[in-house]
């Protein structure tokens, strides 16, 4: 049995797409806490389709697809940022309008002018066939970054959240802490991307921080409960992954999906009552 | 407060000189003075969309005015209480971790010092909620809640508390607490302004109100300021003013109409 489920690590690809599954699902369940407390769960799916614009963009103009793409998802978050900002519109219409613009640019572009450079079947859907030691590296740098960020910055982050009118009142730079909480979005969305695949990606953002609510009535053990479910569910959905012979990406968001189930069923009324208005 | 310039600069904590504040083409304040002194109290009465907490948030800073200017005193400290209406009571935070989030400005780390925690348990205590420290903000009366952040403000040991709306949706015995906390911060050298449609319960227990409706339509105490006419002119409608233990006491100008319809003494029966 042990064998069995060991089997996998003697393939290279396989080692690095658990650690990066791992390192993916954390960052995802760290920046979903804002996320979803800021009411903004449709962000995830919205930009991940943004994103979808870059890469099609990119691979068209010969230009790097994980760097084009990333610049145009950092783009279209701040995009929504400063729009909800400076309009009184909800932050769900703005993102439904820039994302899916994105997107429809993105389609519009591949239908004039046809498909060019890597598969982005694999960029929607996730595959780990194409994880190598770089990208280990530069999630583990990403996580590592956001991590740092959030701990450092964790009172005006949790302020900025909470109450964005008087913390500005108070000293806080909310428009500086939204923004870079939107651009630590969009690089975990990048860096989900290969895994996941991006029209999954939101389900990895929100479901962490569901079920971290479930459990805890404290901002920082949110953080803590979230980062870590993330991960747990990024270790064995990319297990499972092989076992089933099933993507990477949906086999993920399954775990994620059936935690949540246990959870629900198991953490009382309370526990739901708390979802339920998170 | 005097709604002229005619204050010492230095002892003004905020002054507005001619503020203009539009949405638009439509104009929510329109030529505000203003002048708010140390160890004011204030009411800004006024109907809904009359500029009340717009004039707030011009007074904090969070909202630039179309024209005009506005000063405050260098180094000013301000405190804001919200409508409790604005507040995600899910969100996951506690009495003392939403106290303590006074404390943010220059801090870097999730960990509270010593000092800062012992300042917090402070102002919890004499807000009379120190023993809700560890309970979710959800868990308390409207009451406590206000009081939770009237805490937060004060522990940033303001000049000027500003809050919107305080007895909004509270009841009689909390409104009554309420008021005597302010009058206590306000004897303790705490200026106060705050919003309120609360005439009677509120505003004429202050000794200085503002009525506003986009532009000043009177200013001064409530004894001076409630009258008939300035009622008229600043909601619209028609009031009496009754006299009760030397404070103003306003009631429906066509009061009477009403127990025609159900007469008080058939409603006791």
């Amino acid at each position: 049995m042990i064998d069995r489920l060991l089997t996998p690590y003697e393939y290279e690809f396989f080692r690095n797409g658990v650690i990066v599954a791992t390192l993916a699902g954390a960052l995802c369940g760290l920046v979903g806490v804002h996320v979803v407390l800021k009411g903004m769960s449709y962000i995830g799916h919205g930009l991940s389709h943004a994103i979808f614009g870059g890469f099609a963009a990119s691979s068209l103009l010969g230009v790097d697809p994980v760097v084009g793409a990333g610049a145009w998802g950092i783009a279209s978050a701040l995009a929504i940022d400063g729009v909800t900002r400076r309009r009184a519109l909800g932050a769900d219409a703005v993102i439904g309008v820039v994302t899916t613009a994105s997107f429809a640019a993105g389609l519009a572009l591949f239908a004039v002018f046809g498909r060019r450079g890597p598969s982005f079947e694999a960029a929607l859907f996730g595959s780990i066939l194409g994880v190598d030691t770089s990208d280990v590296v530069a999630v583990a740098a990403l996580a590592l970054v956001v991590g740092s960020g959030v701990v450092v910055g964790y009172r005006q982050l949790l302020f900025a959240t909470f109450d964005p009118d008087v913390a500005a009142v108070s000293g806080v730079r909310v428009p500086v802490t939204d923004a870079l909480m939107m651009l630590a979005l969009a690089t975990t969305i990048l860096a989900t991307m290969q895994v996941l695949g991006v029209t999954l990606v939101a389900a990895a953002l929100v479901i962490p921080p569901t079920i971290a609510r479930m459990l805890t009535d404290s901002f920082s053990h949110m953080l803590v409960w979230s980062t870590a479910i993330g991960a747990a569910c990024g270790f064995v959905g990319m297990n499972a992954s092989y076992h089933l012979d099933i993507q990477s990406g949906p086999s993920i968001v399954l775990v994620g999906a059936a935690a949540f189930a246990f959870t629900f069923a198991t953490s009382g009324a309370r526990g739901r009552a708390r979802a339920g208005r998170a | 407060m005097t709604t002229a310039a005619d204050g010492s600069p230095s002892d003004t904590l905020v002054r507005l000189a001619g503020v203009t504040f539009r949405f638009g083409r439509d104009a929510v304040l329109d030529g505000i003075d203003l002048e708010i002194g140390p160890e004011q109290f204030t009411a800004i009465v006024g109907p809904s969309g009359s500029g009340k907490t717009t004039l707030l948030r011009v007074v904090l800073g969070t909202l630039e005015p179309s024209s005009g200017n506005v000063r405050r005193a260098p180094g000013l400290r301000l405190g804001y209480v919200p409508q409790v209406e604005t507040v995600d009571w899910n969100f996951p935070v506690t009495v003392a971790q939403c106290v303590l989030m006074a404390r943010t400005r220059g801090r870097v780390g999730p960990w509270a010092g010593r000092a800062e925690r012992r300042d917090a348990a402070s102002v919890l205590e004499r807000l009379g909620i120190g023993h809700l420290a560890d309970r979710h903000i959800r868990q308390l009366s409207g009451g406590q809640q206000q009081r939770v952040f009237v805490a937060r403000a004060l522990l940033g040991e303001p000049d000027l508390l500003v809050m919107d709306e305080p007895t909004s949706g509270v009841d009689a015995p909390t409104r009554h607490d309420l008021l005597h906390l302010l009058g206590e911060l306000s004897d303790d050298g705490t200026a106060i302004v705050l919003t309120t449609h609360d005439l009677n319960g509120m505003a004429a227990h202050l000794p200085h109100v503002v009525c506003l409706r986009t532009s000043i339509v009177a200013s001064g105490a409530p004894i001076e300021v409630f009258t008939p006419d300035v009622l008229e002119r600043t909601f619209g409608a028609r009031m009496s003013v009754l006299e009760h233990a030397g404070m103003p006491v306003v009631v429906d100008h066509d009061a009477h109409r009403f127990h025609r319809v159900i007469p008080i003494r058939d409603a006791a029966s």
